[in-house]
């Protein structure tokens, strides 16, 4: 018996060593030219080559030893796991949840309201600036958009390539109307919305009839029109310059947090003059409008409308004939999806102080879709995971200045976060084909409610 | 059968694109009937179910539903005046819950009768019971129907549609569906409008029915002049009794 074990464990050892050498080999070929082979020019402007030896004996390594690791201790390891698991024949719906699975949404949202605080107490009040904006209220306006997109993509099935459209028109609206007008950021909040509601539905009139691929097309047709329009319009957009100088949100106008003024919120409070208090102030807001579009959402899939949407993505025959307005279904979901992209980009042009045509490109739209996927389409946990693995994975890489030690000093590791977007897709659609969160919550109960788990459906279905 | 009928399809004709799937049919359902319309596979059976439904609607021709035209109105709009279908291929919701599928059909406007209803499907289908938190794909094929037929129900329907409800079952549980529907015929008056291709049992149901023939009705009567009938033994019945 154990002289047989240890010839499985050897043949094993034996496969890896040959899986990892083919990896190796393959590597190597692909990469000889691309990496192993760089163009430049020289100082008389003529083309020439070098090689990159190195770099590319890196390639090929990590192919080779992290093949040999996968086939010799990560897969054994996990089949072993996965019989041991068979073997005790419990199966994972009825697993007893930990304290932390049970109120994990509680102890995130507990967190989130300390986060700013928290920052502010390890990294001192300059030192939180980065965490609070470029972790905090970045990742927050992307879940929010992701949370709205997903009404859209994940609740009503209509696949939206445009969804930055919305954003654009919110943020906008946000832009011009308080430019010419004056009006302040509460009196726009809604304004922007509103606005980016009527685009919805201008926008879902044509596209009524069409379904899947159809509809893909023409939404991202619509993002782009929306976004050559604010290029071309010059005299009313400034086109690719932007318009600048948007006014901050104030505190309800009672406290203001332009420096100079006589209202100012540090000056009120005889704080330090410091730029994080309005960083902390937006969070909270971004916060709240995220907190307002989950309750939204969770409300809605409970009634009537939010059920014809889910209804209007599994079958719009049957929906039909059971009497339910598909026109008027298809026509809220894309106006209150649309709407919330408005909140987040009136929110968006408050923050930055500065909108133009470059923040509304396609790849927005692509990757606020890829989070909702990623996430689990229809789970706001799940899509809120996504959010904060894909936007904050790709600030952290910004912060990774010691990849420069390993790749030399033109390595600029955000260009690469791409690069982690395919990855991270790759990894979650291997072992997680329906995204992060996989399982629907149902919304009718008769008694007690029970999880439906994502085991029991096929994989790429919805 | 005195008075108007509370289905009268008079003279519909129905195209797809230029191709012509019903040429001038007539067909009447009295309240409390159960009337069956048999027929070889083409011949616009379930046309005609959809034409009633309106869509796709028909191009000449009345509906006349409870002395209502309903030849143009939308589709949703038709299912409010209660009339109820089981489509064909029974088209469930397949991710969402048998109960979220059963609160679909109920009257959306208007929950209040939901438990009520969704006690007398669960007492007419207990299998549905079993299965109620268990998504719709993942039900056997006559659980589906039964859900689909459950649905239907929910709307506390004037007019039940059935298009073919044992289509690809066992023979078992197609005696199983249509005992159900005879039981509520029965006790609650329910008028039934059934398309099948399963002729004996179709027939045996029936109080009346028609026989279509490539877009037109050829042949009406009751369930037992029809099985009694040579022609329509010859063509639908031999070779297979169900």
């Amino acid at each position: 018996m154990a002289n047989g074990y240890q010839n499985v464990q050897e043949d094993v050892m034996a496969k890896a060593v040959k899986e990892g050498a083919i990896a190796g080999i393959i590597a190597f070929l692909m990469f000889l030219v691309f990496v192993g082979i760089e163009t430049y020019q020289d100082i008389n402007n003529q083309l020439v080559w070098r090689t990159r030896w190195g770099l590319l004996a890196v390639f090929v390594i990590v192919a080779a030893v992290g093949r040999f690791l996968t086939v010799g201790f990560i897969k054994p390891h996990l089949d072993k796991r996965k019989l041991a698991k068979a073997k005790t024949g419990i199966l994972e719906v009825s697993e007893e949840k930990s304290f932390f699975h049970k109120h994990f949404l509680k102890i995130a949202l507990v967190f989130l309201l300390c986060y700013p605080f928290l920052a502010m107490m390890i990294f001192g009040r300059q030192g939180s600036l980065k965490y609070v904006d470029n972790f905090g209220i970045q990742i927050l306006i992307y879940v929010m958009l992701a949370w709205g997109l997903n009404i859209v993509v994940g609740l009503a099935g209509l696949l939206d390539l445009g969804y930055v459209a919305f954003y654009a028109v919110g943020a906008y609206s946000y832009a011009l109307l308080s430019a010419h007008f004056g009006f302040s950021f509460w009196l726009l909040l809604p304004m922007a919305g509103i606005l980016a509601a009527l685009w919805g539905i201008i926008l879902g009139f044509p596209v009524l009839r069409l379904r899947g691929d159809y509809l893909a097309i023409v939404t991202l047709a619509f993002g782009e029109i929306i976004r050559l329009v604010l290029i071309n319009w010059t005299d009313v957009t400034r086109g690719t310059f932007g318009i600048s100088g948007i006014a901050k949100a104030t505190f309800f106008g009672i406290w203001s947090f332009d420096t100079g003024t006589a209202n100012n919120f540090a000056k009120v409070w005889g704080l330090p003059a410091s730029s994080v208090y309005y960083k902390m102030f937006l969070f909270y807001i971004i916060l709240a409008l995220c907190m307002l579009t989950a309750y939204v959402t969770i409300r809605l899939r409970r009634m009537p409308i939010g059920r014809a949407w889910e209804a209007l993505r599994e079958d719009e025959i049957a929906c039909r004939s059971l009497g339910i307005n598909t026109v008027a279904t298809k026509l809220t979901a894309f106006a209150t999806g649309a709407m919330f992209g408005g909140f987040a980009g009136s929110f968006f042009a408050a923050r930055q102080g500065f909108v133009s045509p470059e923040s509304f490109v396609f790849l927005e739209s692509a990757v606020i879709l890829a989070i909702v996927v990623l996430g689990g389409m229809g789970s706001l946990t799940g899509i809120a995971i996504a959010a904060v693995v894909m936007v904050g994975g790709t600030e952290l890489l910004r912060e990774m200045e010691f990849l420069k030690h390993v790749f030399g000093p033109d390595f600029t590791p955000e260009l690469y976060r791409m690069l982690l977007f395919g990855l991270a897709m790759i990894i979650v659609m291997l072992f997680k084909p329906r995204g992060f969160v996989g399982t629907r919550e149902p919304t009718a109960f008769l008694r007690t409610r029970k999880a439906v788990s994502g085991s029991f459906t096929k994989e790429g279905h919805g | 059968m005195a008075g108007e009928p509370l289905l009268k399809v008079q003279g519909v004709e129905t195209y797809y694109g230029n191709i012509c799937a019903l040429s001038g049919v007539d067909v009447d359902v009295h309240k409390g009937e159960i009337v069956s319309l048999i027929g070889a596979n083409g011949a616009g059976k379930s046309t005609l179910m959809m034409t009633i439904c309106g869509s796709p609607q028909a191009r000449t021709g009345q509906v006349i539903f409870d002395g209502e035209d309903i030849t143009k109105l939308p589709t949703h709009l038709i299912a409010r005046k209660r009339i109820a279908q089981s489509p064909e291929g029974r088209r469930i919701f397949p991710r969402m819950t048998v109960l979220e599928n059963l609160q679909m059909g109920a009257n959306l406007d208007n929950l209040k009768f939901f438990k009520e209803d969704v006690e007398k499907v669960f007492a007419m289908f207990p299998r549905l019971k079993e299965r109620q938190s268990q998504r719709g794909g993942t039900l056997s094929g006559g659980e589906q129907q039964m859900l689909s037929i459950g649905r239907a129900l929910m709307a506390r329907p004037k007019l039940l549609l059935l298009d073919e409800p044992s289509l690809g079952l066992a023979p078992l549980i197609v005696r199983g569906i249509f005992e159900a529907i005879k039981k509520l015929n029965k006790e609650e008056g329910l008028t039934v409008f059934l398309v099948e291709q399963n002729a004996f049992a179709a027939l045996k149901l029936s109080d009346r029915a028609y026989v279509m023939v490539n877009g037109k009705v050829t042949m009406s009567g009751s369930g037992k002049e029809l099985l009694a009938n040579p022609e329509v033994r010859a063509a639908y019945l031999e070779g297979g009794r169900h």
